[in-house]
């Protein structure tokens, strides 16, 4: 059993690679150091250097690298240290892996997965954004953000025998294993039941399908990655004043499970939406959008986004932790639409 | 595995077999009817979109693939007209792609910057200049892995070899010592601007050196020339010896893109490489040199003539896209 999402991930990376030598990982230092946030450590003891390749620090390269191999009968698995580099090989992601299937005429797919750390933990405007958005705004990539060790494993081993090229971003203050440099702030210790463990068996989580973490009735807050844990906090905090939210973490955020959050949003009438990303044009501005198109008349209140503000993420802890959303935050924005639809 | 010509040219240096010199021909000349006849289709019909025109240049397409197979890889550009027909592609279908028709390769969903055949280990054309470098290092990555002794060509433009992904590329495939041959089509022009401009070196072949692989430059207007010099690069590759950059000066004889009428050029250079236009040249020494007589050299040329014309007549009466087809390709189902 995984009990940190950390030992999840190297699970479903050694059951995938058991059971398709089609499976390569490559990354920067994945197969010496074994990853930054060692999700690969002893990998390249147990596979060999040919499977489990250290690379330069070349972004563009290694995902390019990447669709070349996954057009011509790889899986490749692609460690991109912090989210925030995958800027630097953008191209390779959003305008060939992505499209290449589709500018092709179906003629071929691109089976990779590309792993990266997100969210903030102290370490500036470079290393902590969560850009879920970017890749949910490309046609042709799957986005999935696991929220626990089980939903970890599993949608990992769904997104490598997935036959497109899927973005898995992995929330940092959720993995439960050491940073770069051993200074971990991670929130692990604190999560309740919700940090699911991942047990030793065979499992799928299915992509494109939501969760509900938490059942309730007044209320539905659409949580992804680490607010899925603030939001269960929230609820337990609410459900002392017979308040009744449900947690629905999508898992998928591309394909989104969209039925399951207006199946939700009809039964509780309400709606808040938690995430790490900035506001405008984000994960929570397409929940918004969706629940005005087709779920408007089950909503007795306006729908609110938790979520950073318009701003890069400042390094003073201080500062980070008033732009990223708290528990409070969302205690605050669920009070306001239960008081604005009294 | 290396291939046969490779191993006669060797028995008799400095010459060609005769069935490999005829073999560079018959590719030039279907890549230079192919590019005469869309140009002349796209100036009196209505085809949509642009293209890239690779007349001039064909002696690099036909002088590096004569030396592959089918289950080779390369990896191409916005000017990738020249290489899917070298490698072999199905000309039906890359001329349907053309009329975006149903039935082109890319089931009219890409166009002339997206023309791919992957039944031959044609990757795609690419629409971003370097796009496609990085693909051709890891279809020999997986070459390389799976141990079945394929090998993979990047061809590119001289405005490539100023993104950072062709340096990646590079060097990435020389730390893997991986079995590819970056093949630069150094045609003096990215666009408009001249290369000299915005490149700080003469030969982009140079920059092998920092990759610590072998570079050379060939006269891309030659085709035995760019045969020799590619055959080495590739039997260097297929041998486990790793990546080679090959650089071929050449020539587009057309603009930049559809109907661009290179203004930026003097008629006294487009004159200049004119008068070394590969085909009319090997087409001379054909008959010279290997006594190729001049009714095998025109049923080549008619060969090519029907093949085309059957291409167009296929692409003409071939339906459009349904509408709405355009989803079913976002997504690999399972």
């Amino acid at each position: 059993m995984q009990t940190k999402i950390v030992g999840a991930l190297r699970q479903a990376l050694i059951e995938e690679m058991d059971r398709d030598p089609a499976v390569v990982l490559l990354g920067q230092d994945i197969e010496v150091f074994g990853g930054a946030y060692r999700v690969t450590e002893g990998l390249a003891a147990r596979y060999g250097s040919q499977r489990v390749r250290d690379t330069p620090i070349s972004e563009a390269a290694m995902i390019g690298a990447a669709v070349g191999a996954a057009m011509t009968g790889l899986r490749p698995v692609v460690e991109i240290q912090f989210n925030d580099f995958i800027a630097c090989g953008m191209d390779q992601l959003c305008n060939q892996a992505a499209k290449i299937r589709f500018m092709m005429g179906g003629q071929v797919a691109v089976p990779m997965v590309l792993r990266a750390p997100c969210g903030a933990t102290g370490r500036a405007a470079q290393h902590s954004q969560s850009l879920e958005a970017w890749f949910m705004h490309t046609p042709g990539l799957k986005v999935l953000m696991p929220s626990s060790p089980y939903d970890a494993k599993g949608l990992l081993k769904s997104a490598i025998r997935d036959d497109n090229p899927v973005v898995v971003l992995e929330h940092k203050m959720l993995y439960g294993g050491a940073s770069p440099g051993g200074k971990a702030k991670t929130a692990v210790d604190s999560l309740g039941a919700a940090y699911r463990p991942a047990p030793d068996e065979e499992y799928l989580v299915p992509l494109g399908r939501a969760e509900i973490k938490r059942p309730g009735r007044d209320l539905t807050v659409v949580a992804t990655g680490l607010m899925v844990h603030k939001a269960l906090a929230a609820a337990a905090e609410l459900e002392k004043e017979g308040i009744s939210l449900e947690v629905l973490d999508p898992r998928t955020l591309a394909p989104l499970d969209r039925e399951a959050i207006l199946d939700s949003v009809a039964r509780t009438g309400r709606a808040v939406i938690a995430s790490e990303d900035v506001i405008t044009c984000g994960f929570g501005a397409e929940v918004a959008a969706l629940l005005a198109d087709r779920g408007l008349f089950h909503l007795l209140a306006p729908v609110r986004r938790v979520c950073v503000p318009d701003t890069p993420i400042p390094f003073a802890p201080a500062l980070e932790q008033e732009v990223i959303p708290q528990v409070q935050d969302i205690l605050r924005a669920v009070r306001e639409v239960l008081e604005a639809s009294a | 595995m290396e291939p046969t010509n490779r191993t006669k040219h060797r028995d008799r240096p400095g010459r060609l077999d005769r069935g490999t010199a005829l073999g560079l021909y018959r590719t030039m000349v279907r890549i230079r009817k192919f590019e005469e006849e869309l140009f002349r289709l796209f100036s009196t019909r209505a085809m949509p979109g642009s293209m890239h025109q690779y007349d001039g240049e064909e002696a690099v397409a036909a002088g590096v693939c004569a030396h592959l197979g089918i289950q080779d890889y390369v990896s191409s550009t916005h000017r990738g007209h020249g290489h899917c027909i070298a490698k072999g592609a199905d000309l039906r279908a890359v001329m349907a792609e053309m009329f975006a028709k149903d039935t082109g390769c890319c089931r009219g969903l890409g166009g002339s910057m997206h023309i791919a055949d992957f039944r031959v280990g044609m990757l795609g054309a690419n629409g971003i200049v370097a796009g496609g470098i990085p693909h051709a290092v890891g279809a020999a990555w997986s070459a390389q892995y799976l141990g079945n002794g394929r090998v993979s060509v990047a061809f590119f433009g001289d405005g490539a070899a100023n993104e950072g992904v062709f340096h990646e590329s590079l060097n990435l495939a020389a730390v893997w010592k991986l079995p590819v041959v970056f093949v630069c089509e150094n045609n003096l022009y990215g666009f408009s601007t001249h290369y000299r401009r915005v490149t700080a070196v003469q030969d982009i072949a140079t920059r092998a050196a920092a990759y610590a692989m072998p570079g050379r430059v060939a006269d891309g207007m030659d085709p035995q020339a760019v045969y020799e010099a590619a055959g080495e690069a590739l039997a260097r590759a297929r041998r486990g010896e790793g990546p080679s950059l090959l650089e071929c000066k050449t020539y587009r004889f057309r603009g930049h893109s559809r109907f661009e009428p290179a203004g930026y050029r003097t008629k006294e250079e487009l004159e200049a490489w004119r008068t070394r236009d590969p085909l009319p040249a090997w087409r001379a020494r054909l008959s010279a040199e290997w006594g190729v007589p001049e009714a095998e050299l025109a049923a080549v040329e008619r060969e090519a003539d029907r093949e085309i014309a059957d291409a167009v007549s296929f692409a003409e009466s071939s339906p459009d896209p349904q509408p709405g087809s355009w989803r079913r390709y976002i997504y690999a189902e399972g």
